[in-house]
């Protein structure tokens, strides 16, 4: 390489990097504080003069603090003068109970060196690269000669300046049917099928590498395959977490993440959505779905427990998620102390909760507010059912028509005073209540002293409130009704009797509802709104369980409904009955009910200290010219260009997910103590992209990258290689990187045809989790046609997530993974090789492979299918050894039953079965678990 | 992971498989790459940064029983003769202000204790009728009778006991501890989880590793059916087909390697030889009937079944390969009183029943054996019982509710001082008042004794080091 090349290149990226580090071209006296200084502090001054502890009142972790006078009253840094320099001379102190760092080895004479000329040199602080906003219109470095059969994009020339700088030289393109099962994986997560693999990969198929990629992104599962990094961001589950772990109703949440992917919703949108869409004007049904975001935190539903203890920590939780989302900034030490290494105060934290702390939802066992969405399939039913309301009844006893079809239904049986209450519905309860598993949906196990409570009931007209519930035991017990405390006056009473028999052990729910009966009670004639409490008393006998409670209905004097026709009066009914999705959203309080947030001391909620109002951290602050004040503000400030890192964090996503690792590869630490990028410059240049020119836009930017000469060259690698670039930190080699665990799956059942492939739509509970019936929630989907789902629709429950996904190192979704470690272990390979389900999977592949004439044929054509490229003669001989060991050993033994219970040709059989064994051998392949 | 360790493992990593490279110029089949999992993470560290291990250990593998449910101390090793004075009467107000209680309401009856007491061994340890051949090791354990923890109910105080932490999410015990030393055998994994009555009320995530790579998760084995998941060869493909299957699995494999380089594909060829070798070599560890007819009979086992008293035995031979560290559930101590077979009395007794021969011989045997000095057993529940009766069905079935503020463990072997006892609580048996040993303490113990600093033993996560421990925990000097 000539020097006077270097030197244009380097010229023409100069002023960026002076901004971001510093270091490159500075004259070589010239020490940096980030390059030279900040990791020596970090390392060993930090632990007891930094955000934790400032012995001496002497902190080098704020600029502010560094040059404050310290205990001595003196500070300690003295710019322009080591020799003066509290800092530098106890570095060089003699005696050991003077010299720093105390008790420690002491720095080195190089570090030492470095410190005092940094002081001499006016000891200039600089900020974190991070927290410095992408430069705008970086220029990609200029085009070096003989490299245009590696140029596909600007992308390259970011690539191959690192290349040059250390030794290396890009890898030649990948062959056209690895690079195109390649595209297929890293596009949609699903590798090409049977047909897509006719399409594209014969070696006559007139298709670009262009169109493949256009055609790849607009596929519908395109959006799962995306959908899937964001879920392990979202900490998307199926459960609420912790002990109980019961059933949540929020898949309505992943449908929203597929299909934004899918539409290519700016991602500014996007997170503005899912952050504030309920402050949104007039929020749409998809906006508030979005919420859902932040209701994926745990819940605890645990008898005994504080509501107030688990809702804060759900908030805190919310906090410290939307930091490592938006920001890659770890923010869980900030909630005990400030941050020991970067520039987060204590109070920071709080500033930041005030935007999430009034949230309405309260750790409730009901998880409200929850928002009614009709199914898909019943919505036709609903609107004609209200439309037949407007059509067939005076329009006087009707209200006006606004609003979701929900909405409409609700406006509808309220203004017709039609009241009715799911049991469990409630606010409060006391220990001796408990729900049944799985939904919440339906019953009260009670027992004797029980009570429940529900809020701002309006009683006006009631006279009547009917329980409608189950017992087996003749006199169970009796309800009555309170007036606004647990001891209040006594409205109305009632008496559950028998109401018939069903199997089960003592305590299961009755198994059909024609054995619920519904007990009225008279309400004494009581005015305007109160809390209402429901006790429960015993009858003549004692069990454990008393009786079941389904639903409660309110009597109204002269309610409007009941001028309806008989007709009307029972398609009331079928509207109240037409089952809804409730997905927990966010709400904010209205300002009324407002929280006040507090510095909470050591990060204990129990001991609140300074009130503080919202507020973005210090550190983002400067040359903002309005602050956010509330969560609205604060998602739109995250997705603003002012925001020095919303956007380079969801590209370094975005390449992590395509190359295996992060341009900064501390995927979740952008701060000090996370890697620095290895292409800073290119991490900003496609910041910019992302921001300027494609405004937030992810596709463009997904083709962009997938288009570039550095994604399409060929994975393989030499010894060289292996030296130089062993973790493909420079791009020397395309990316090589074992699959991820619903990958594998998804790509197993794609390739052996048994995917069924729709989109969208309620969890999917599948044999293999072994989640007893009665745990299984009524939403669900339980039927075979639906085993062979996409991966991520399977139900997660968090206690006990699906073992084979677990295995290959996904996270349990308890908190925010930024990051999946991956590893290699022997209970991989068993799960590949003996998992029933898997074995299915090769069986069906086996069939496809039969359709061929001779064995040679079937097995090249099994590989085919597998890997979308041809086999070497040596793999084949392998394979072939390996038929042909099976064929005569299955002449003598046992074939699988589920070859034997379809196939009754003795023969076939033997076939097979030996193929079977060979298509689990495909589906055991290195080539076949990564993407190369 | 922690940047530094992580480059620390790659590198070590890299060099093995140079090494294997070297080694793969002389075929394949003689290779035997132990799993990179199975090596202590320290081996090749920074001696002044974290030593391997942190200090010389006393122990070298830990057995846990845990009673999950959690036995009561009143019954069992904490005699209270003025409780049997005080049966029957309304516990005084003073003792129930500012508590919590799972279940009990209102004001309860104290209960006396429902077996009786007597002192054995040199030591003069009381223990009580209900366990008559665990009396006969008294001198070989030691009591810690002022154990505590903060939380009431049975899942949370399992995961606060086994993780550090009330909630999912964190590591167990036996994944940091893999995570700190390794195993000693390359082809077994090195923490196994055995269940007997149905294992615990926390669900399976209480043996996950929690942020530690999954390697370090424990491995449930079964004493009946499959050992480990998928372990056993599907119907219609047997030992040879699969051995076979996995040969052209790896030949291929090698191919690709041929081609690409890609120093992982070795690493996986390791683990398909490793997964071949488990398939032969745990169900020969968990083939318990292998063992004499008289130790099955010391034990009480009975090859076949699921029982405590197989898994004892198995922990044993789990130990004596190598594994790190094993864990055992054993479910039905949640003594409510709720049903005439669900109290102190009868019920109780008839769990002590199901373990106490076993527990006794697990003693023996690892001593017979000179085990016992380098492998640490522990016994206990996640709490204590109450003093008071919870009569929550208002029949009057001997039962005591959960009580955190006191219970009684015991530890023997791996180098714990034996016929001692540490802590002394109330004179009804209701808190510590002497020498109390929070459950962090406990872990910090468990931990010093295998030579690892409890505070030193961290992994980095959503930017901050996380340990057992949490923030706290003590070492208990007086019994190391």
């Amino acid at each position: 390489m000539l020097p006077s090349m270097t030197l244009i290149r380097e010229f023409v990226g100069l002023w960026l990097l002076i901004v971001l580090f510093a270091c490159h071209n500075q004259p070589n006296d010239m020490v940096s504080f980030n390059r030279d200084i900040r990791p020596i502090f970090n390392a060993k001054c930090l632990r007891c003069h930094g955000g934790v502890k400032a012995n001496g009142d002497l902190s080098l972790l704020f600029e502010e603090d560094a040059f404050k006078p310290t205990q001595s009253g003196y500070p300690a840094i003295v710019p322009g003068k080591s020799q003066q320099s509290q800092l530098y001379k106890r570095l060089i102190q003699k005696d050991p109970e003077l010299r720093m760092p105390l008790e420690n080895p002491p720095l080195t004479e190089q570090e030492i060196k470095l410190i005092g000329r940094w002081i001499d040199q006016g000891a200039k602080w600089e900020k974190h690269w991070a927290y410095i906003k992408p430069a705008p219109e970086v220029q990609p470095p200029a085009h070096v000669k003989d490299t245009s059969h590696f140029i596909g994009n600007d992308i390259d020339l970011f690539v191959l300046q690192k290349l040059g700088e250390k030794g290396l030289s890009p890898n030649p393109k990948a062959d056209p049917g690895t690079l195109k099962r390649r595209l297929f994986l890293d596009l949609t997560g699903l590798p090409p099928n049977q047909s897509e693999l006719e399409k594209y990969f014969s070696a006559e198929s007139p298709h670009s590498i262009e169109d493949l990629v256009d055609s790849l992104i607009a596929s519908p599962h395109y959006g799962e395959r995306w959908a899937s990094m964001w879920l392990d961001l979202a900490r998307y589950a199926d459960t609420k977490g912790y002990e109980k772990d019961q059933n949540r109703e929020i898949w309505r949440f992943r449908d929203y993440v597929i299909d934004a992917f899918n539409a290519d919703k700016p991602f500014d949108q996007f997170s503005i959505e899912q952050l504030a869409g309920d402050l949104l004007p007039n929020p749409s049904e998809e906006q508030l779905i979005a919420t859902a975001f932040h209701r994926n935190s745990m819940s605890n539903d645990e008898g005994g427990t504080d509501d107030e203890e688990f809702r804060i920590a759900s908030v805190i939780e919310r906090v410290s998620t939307t930091y490592e989302v938006w920001q890659s900034t770890t923010m869980a030490c900030v909630q005990c102390h400030s941050h020991p290494y970067d520039p987060f105060r204590h109070e920071d934290f709080y500033r930041s909760m005030a935007y999430f702390n009034n949230a309405e939802d309260r750790d409730n066992y009901n998880e409200n507010p929850k928002l009614a969405t009709y199914y898909h399939e019943n919505k036709e039913e609903a609107k004609s059912l209200i439309d037949w309301f407007y059509q067939n009844e005076p329009s006087e006893l009707l209200p006006p028509r606004t609003g979701s079809l929900y909405d409409q239904r609700t406006a509808l049986l309220d203004k017709l005073r039609f009241r009715s209450t799911e049991a469990e519905n409630y606010s409060q309860s006391s220990p001796f209540i408990e729900i049944i598993w799985p939904d919440l949906d339906m019953l009260w196990q009670t027992q004797d002293s029980s009570w429940v409570k529900f809020e701002k009931v309006d009683l006006d007209q009631v006279e009547k409130i009917g329980f409608v519930a189950a017992t087996e035991l003749n006199y169970a017990g009796d309800i009555s009704v309170h007036l606004d405390s647990l001891n209040g006056p006594e409205i109305g009473r009632t008496k559950i009797t028998r109401t018939g028999h069903w199997n089960g052990w003592q305590g299961s729910k009755p198994s059909q509802k024609n054995l619920l009966r519904e007990f009225k009670a008279d309400i004494k004639q009581t005015s305007g709104q109160h809390d209402i409490y429901f006790r429960f008393w015993v009858g003549d006998t004692y069990i454990q369980h008393l009786f079941y409670l389904d639903k409660i209905n309110y009597y109204e004097k002269n309610a409007p409904y009941l001028q309806l026709t008989q007709e009307g009066k029972n398609q009331l009914n079928k509207l109240f009955e037409i089952p809804t999705t409730n997905t927990p959203i966010i709400q904010e309080l209205n300002t009324e009910h407002a929280r006040k947030t507090f510095v909470f001391d050591r990060g204990s909620w129990l001991s609140p200290g300074e009130q503080v109002e919202e507020e973005i951290p210090n550190i983002f602050q400067e040359n903002q010219e309005e602050l956010p004040k509330n969560r609205l503000d604060f998602a739109h400030w995250l997705v603003s260009t002012d925001n020095p890192l919303s956007a380079r964090v969801i590209v370094n996503r975005i390449w992590e997910q395509i190359f295996g690792r992060g341009l900064v590869e501390t995927m979740e630490e952008f701060g000090t103590q996370g890697d620095l990028p290895s292409h800073p410059e290119l991490l900003d240049w496609l910041a910019d992209r992302l921001m300027y020119d494609y405004h937030w836009q992810l596709k463009p930017l997904v083709r962009e990258i997938v288009l570039s000469g550095t994604y399409q060259q060929s994975s393989d690698i030499d010894s060289t290689k292996i030296e130089l670039d062993p973790d493909n930190r420079w791009l020397s080699h395309g990316p090589r990187v074992r699959l991820s665990a619903e990958q594998i799956r998804d790509q197993m059942i794609t390739i052996s045809g048994l995917l069924n492939p729709s989109v969208g739509g309620p969890s999917v509970i599948i044999p293999d989790l072994k989640i007893s019936d009665s745990q299984v929630p009524k939403w669900a989907l339980t039927d075979p046609e639906n085993y062979f789902r996409r991966s991520l629709y399977i139900f997660w429950k968090r206690t006990d997530p699906y073992a084979n996904l677990i295995t290959f190192d996904s996270p349990d979704r308890t908190v925010c993974t930024s990051r999946r470690i991956r590893t290699n272990t022997p209970l991989q390979a068993l799960n590949l090789l003996n998992d029933e389900t898997y074995l299915q999977a090769s069986y069906a592949l086996a069939k496809k492979m039969h359709f061929y004439k001779t064995y040679e044929a079937q097995i090249k054509e099994g590989y085919f299918l597998v890997t979308g490229q041809k086999a070497s003669e040596q793999k084949l001989k392998s394979l072939k050894n390996l038929y042909e060991f099976a064929t005569e050993k299955y002449q003598n033994q046992e074939i699988p039953e589920i070859i034997k219970e379809e196939i009754k040709d003795q023969s076939n059989q033997n076939e097979l079965a030996a193929l079977t064994l060979v298509a689990n051998v495909l589906f055991n392949m290195d080539e076949f678990v990564v993407k190369k | 992971m922690n940047i530094y360790k992580e480059a620390i493992i790659k590198e070590a990593q890299y060099n093995t498989r140079r090494h294997f490279l070297r080694k793969c110029m002389s075929g394949m089949g003689a290779l035997t790459l132990g799993t990179m999992v199975n090596q202590p993470l320290f081996a090749s560290e920074n001696p002044l940064d974290l030593p391997n291990p942190h200090f010389s250990p006393k122990a070298k593998h830990v057995i846990y029983l845990h009673m999950a449910g959690a036995p009561s101390q009143l019954e069992l090793f904490d005699y209270k003769p003025l409780l049997e004075k005080l049966n029957g009467q309304d516990c005084p107000a003073s003792l129930l202000e500012g508590k919590r209680f799972a279940f009990i309401r209102g004001v309860p009856k104290m209960l006396g204790p429902q077996s009786t007491f007597k002192q054995h061994g040199a030591s003069g340890a009381w223990i009580s009728d209900y366990l008559p051949h665990f009396s006969g090791v008294a001198d070989d354990v030691c009591f810690i009778k002022s154990m505590y923890t903060n939380e009431f109910n049975h899942a949370p105080a399992q995961f606060y006991l086994q993780t550090g932490s009330p909630r999912t999410g964190r590591p167990c015990m036996g994944s940091w501890v893999t995570y700190g030393l390794g195993s000693e055998n390359s082809d077994l994994p090195g923490f196994i989880v055995l269940l007997s009555r149905g294992g615990t009320s926390a669900g399976k995530r209480i043996w996950g590793s929690g942020f530690l790579p999954t390697v370090h998760q424990g491995v449930q084995c079964n004493t009946k059916g499959e050992p480990v998941l998928n372990l056993e060869n599907p119907q219609g493909i047997d030992s040879a087909l699969r051995k076979k299957s996995i040969q052209t699995i790896n030949e291929i494999n090698e191919l690709e390697y041929n081609a690409t380089n890609d120093p992982e594909i070795l690493t996986r060829i390791s683990q398909y030889e490793l997964a071949f070798k488990m398939q032969t070599s745990v169900p020969d560890v968990m083939n318990i009937d292998a063992e004499p007819a008289y130790i099955k009979e010391m034990y009480g086992a009975t090859p076949g079944e699921n029982s405590f008293a197989n898994n004892c035995l198995l922990a044993r031979r789990l130990v004596e390969k190598g594994v790190r560290f094993v864990q055992l559930y054993d479910q039905g101590w949640d003594t409510h009183g709720a049903s005439p077979g669900n109290g102190v009395d009868q019920g109780l007794r008839d769990s002590c029943g199901y373990i106490d021969q076993a527990i006794t011989a697990l003693i023996l045997d690892l001593k017979q054996r000179g085990m016992l000095e380098e492998t640490l057993v522990v016994w206990g529940g996640e709490f204590g019982r109450t003093p008071m009766m919870e009569a929550r069905t208002g029949k009057n079935f001997f039962g005591r509710d959960h009580n955190s503020e006191a219970f009684t463990i015991w530890m023997a072997g791996g180098g714990v001082k034996n016929g001692i006892t540490v802590g002394e609580t109330d004179e009804i048996g209701f808190a510590g008042i002497r020498d109390r040993v929070h459950i962090h303490d406990l872990q910090a113990t468990i931990l010093h004794l295998l030579g690892l600093n409890h505070e030193k033993l961290t992994y980095r996560f959503q930017g901050r080091d996380y340990r057992l421990t949490d923030v706290h925990g003590n070492v208990v000097k007086s019994i190391v």
